[in-house]
């Protein structure tokens, strides 16, 4: 009797504790390769930002696999004749995070304060954007100063997160402290440089693919440590894993790779135009910046630096994507050629090149396999390894002959092209101007249908193959590790991680 | 004693304002332009021009030191461009970390390093001698991030004792919290523990052969009341002095350790903030960590007195 009493007693004592494990919150952790900046997609700027950015504010479109544009917080868009207005229809009864509607003036909120906050970086990519109306509580109307196909493809992104009215107007730029947006996650709390949580949101319009309860991010900047952190289980998933750790995490059990080829590229600026240090051959003599790519051999270079798994490429978009020119194919290696450029263009060789490159040990290595490559055709690169922010200072001044710059890349190809490319644009570090670049550029941003688009860029493309500003390296793949009891990862091109869908095994 | 302690309390003062004229000054020697990093990609030259009026940074380095230097005196350290969040808050969330990573590492550095020294100098000449100066070279010269890195693999990836990074607060779980630090302060303590074995050794060699412990010996005392109450005393002068300079540094923050266990301290912030150009971040971490170097030195100060009554006043 009283040794059932003692068990009574214990079973009772222990049920809380199975209710408790029962009912227990399903969590996972993300390693991020850096900590994000300020948490507010209009004075947001980091990359690593955005992939906070995909738990805890929704877009108004966003991309599936083949960077098609699809449906999130809007429903539909439809652009005038004219190509100048845009009207977009709305998810009906969608909430943010406090409560508040995500109806039309919502929405028009939102656009108003990207385009027009003090210190916004969305500014740019909503230049074209005249004003928004609302139509109706589901509907906008975007007026445009002049035809700008790129503008859905802009809302893929943080111009098209949407912010609470209320939260922003209260919080004004301290917003990002506590930011309340209408994605699948809410923000619970962040200590710098340790950890942001984030918790599922119950009012989600999409709540039914919602599974994890909670997501915590941990910034760990070494890849190493990383990894070693995903083997050992603290972590779920990582992202940017190293492409010479891919052999080692496939062999790895319990361990998932997920890959898909970046929008961005990693490519070789060439001063054309600026200062002192465009007069020399390199910069003033397009022969010789032919001859500088044809001693490049894109495939041993990625053999060599990246075991082979970035993709060669000679493009500001990647071979695989649909804006690829396939009249401009990757060129292979041809010395021949190069030497004979260099003969026709009648200069001394070797030709100096005074090489800026960031400091960071990939990005040096490449370097060093471009100076042994082109010092055969006749080339004497002479590699300066720079700090970030100082090779940005120099580039600005035109103090460089070549600089290695990569770009993140954007869904629509005008933002991989437009800012580099065209006279006097902001990123033009090359100096670069032509006539004929920029009318195409700007055809390929001002019409809408595909064919037009092609053949505006495929001018581009290929003035650009002969006049050579840029010497396109390749295109990174973007490297997502997880362990396998995570079901359901999908990798998108922008290398950003999608949490809606996501579901723990077991 | 106290009137010491007052004279030099009051001539901290003004090594914190040269020492705060030197950091606005050096940081403004950095190549590249905090407006220009601050708008990424974008590089929208409006967006560029608004962030330099927002943070005065269009205006004369004077009026921006002496704009800066008010919020100081009034406690506000300013505002990080970065992060929207002001420096103070950053300052408050980092500090208890370094500190305590700091006292834990130099725990460790302290009973490895001292007892090390002193047996390697009463053993001297002896297999004993030896085994502890190989072990304190192989601790100086072991580079940290290797070390760091080679314990996470052996005790978290292989044996999963103890977490591979991260940080737990004492306050909110102190076991967890031991779990997390001990393998960073172990990293840290050992490259120190190796210089103050070095450094207890060479003091405790001189020590062992001055008069007054031929005396002490010539007296009879015992062996180990000779060392540790006569020679050790003596020779603590120097390692204390030692201790008091690696602590402050400790404090400045261990980049690379807190880089590789992911320990959210000062010297991953002053390293993100310096790439970033993150002026104000940078300012007030230094001046928090110089003031309390210096306050470390006065401390220091006052150890030597505790140990040597000849410098009594």
């Amino acid at each position: 009797m009283k040794k059932s009493f003692r068990y009574g007693l214990a079973a009772l004592l222990a049920a809380p504790l199975f209710a408790g494990s029962a009912m227990a919150q399903s969590s996972i952790r993300i390693g991020l390769a850096e900590d994000p900046d300020v948490l507010d997609p209009t004075l947001a700027r980091t990359y690593v930002g955005r992939i906070v950015f995909a738990s805890i504010c929704d877009k108004l479109f966003d991309i599936d696999e083949k960077l098609n544009v699809v449906p999130q917080l809007a429903l539909s868009h439809e652009t005038s004749a004219d190509g100048k207005t845009v009207t977009i229809k709305l998810r009906p009864g969608v909430k943010f995070h406090d409560g508040e509607p995500l109806d039309a003036a919502a929405v028009k909120f939102s656009l108003d304060r990207h385009r027009t906050m003090n210190g916004s970086f969305r500014r740019s990519e909503l230049s074209q954007v005249d004003s928004v109306d609302v139509v109706d509580p589901t509907t906008i109307r975007i007026n445009l100063k002049s035809p700008f196909s790129p503008l859905i493809a802009q809302l893929t992104d943080r111009a098209g997160m949407m912010v609470s009215p209320k939260a922003a107007q209260e919080a004004g730029d301290r917003f990002g402290q506590k930011p309340v947006c209408a994605g699948p996650y809410k923000f619970v709390e962040r200590v710098q440089q340790d950890r942001i949580v984030v918790e599922k949101f119950a009012d989600y319009w999409d709540k039914a693919n919602v599974h994890i309860d909670r997501i915590t991010y941990v910034p760990i900047t070494d890849s190493t440590v990383r990894l070693a952190n995903l083997k050992s289980g603290q972590l779920d998933l990582i992202e940017r894993a190293l492409a010479t750790d891919i052999k080692d995490i496939r062999a790895t059990r319990g361990l998932k790779l997920a890959t898909a080829s970046e929008l961005g590229y990693q490519g070789i600026t060439i001063n054309t135009g600026k200062g002192d240090a465009a007069k020399g051959p390199l910069g003033s003599d397009a022969r010789v910046r032919q001859a500088f790519e044809a001693a490049i051999d894109r495939e041993a270079l990625v053999q060599v630096v990246f075991n082979g798994e970035f993709k060669p490429g000679n493009q500001w978009v990647n071979p695989e994507n649909s804006f690829y020119q396939k009249s401009v194919p990757v060129p292979k290696r041809d010395i021949a050629k190069a030497k004979k450029l260099l003969a026709d263009a009648g200069v001394k060789t070797p030709v100096t090149v005074d090489f800026m490159v960031p400091n960071n040990p990939e990005t040096r290595q490449v370097a060093e396999v471009v100076q042994a490559m082109t010092a055969e055709a006749g080339f004497d690169v002479k590699i300066r390894v720079t700090e970030f922010a100082t090779s940005l200072k120099e580039a600005e001044a035109g103090n460089f002959q070549a600089y290695m710059l990569a770009w993140s890349g954007r869904t629509d190809p005008d933002g991989n092209i437009q800012t580099f490319a065209y006279t006097g644009a902001p990123n033009n570090y090359s100096a670069y101007s032509n006539k004929d670049v920029d009318a195409a550029l700007d055809e390929g941003r001002t019409k809408n249908a595909m064919p037009e688009r092609m053949a505006a860029y495929k001018r581009a493309a290929e003035q650009l193959a002969k006049d050579v500003p840029i010497v396109y390296l390749y295109h990174r793949l973007v490297i997502i590790a997880h362990r396998d009891r995570i079901e359901g990862y999908r990798q998108m091109p922008d290398g950003l991680v999608r949490v809606v869908g996501l579901k723990i095994k077991g | 004693m106290l009137l010491l302690i007052a004279r030099r309390l009051m001539q901290l003062i003004p090594t914190v304002i040269i020492v705060s004229m030197m950091i606005f000054g050096l940081q403004q020697l950095l190549p590249g332009d905090p407006a220009t990093i601050m708008a990424g990609e974008e590089r929208d030259p409006e967006v560029i021009e608004q962030i330099r009026k927002q943070y005065r940074l269009d205006q004369p380095i004077p009026v921006q030191y002496v704009y800066w230097i008010k919020g100081v005196v009034t406690g506000d350290l300013g505002e990080s461009m970065r992060l929207k969040e002001p420096v103070s808050t950053l300052v408050a969330q980092k500090l208890p970390v370094t500190l305590q990573l700091a006292t834990m590492a130099m725990i460790i550095a302290i009973f490895i390093g001292v007892p090390a020294g002193i047996v390697s100098a009463v053993k001297k000449g002896t297999v004993w001698d030896y085994v502890v100066n190989v072990i304190s070279l192989w601790g100086i010269s072991t580079p940290n991030f290797w070390l760091g890195i080679l314990l996470i693999f052996l005790f978290s990836v292989h044996l999963g004792w103890l977490p591979a990074s991260g940080y737990v607060s004492p306050f909110v779980d102190p076991w967890q919290s031991l779990k997390t630090t001990i393998m960073p302060a172990f990293v840290l303590g050992n490259s120190i523990a190796g210089v103050l074995m070095r450094h207890t050794r060479a003091a405790m060699l001189q020590a062992l052969s001055s008069d007054y412990v031929r005396t002490a010996r010539a007296k009879g005392l015992n062996e180990n009341r000779v060392i540790l109450a006569h020679a050790m005393r003596n020779a603590l002068t120097p390692v204390i002095t030692l201790g008091a300079l690696e602590f402050g540094t400790l404090l400045s923050g261990a980049v690379l350790t807190e880089q590789i266990f992911t320990i959210p301290g000062f010297g991953k912030l002053i390293v993100d903030a310096v790439f970033n150009r993150d002026y104000a971040v940078v300012q007030g971490v230094v001046l928090v960590t110089s003031a309390t170097y210096i306050l470390l030195n006065l401390l220091a100060d006052l150890g030597y007195i505790l140990v040597n009554p000849r410098l009594r006043p």
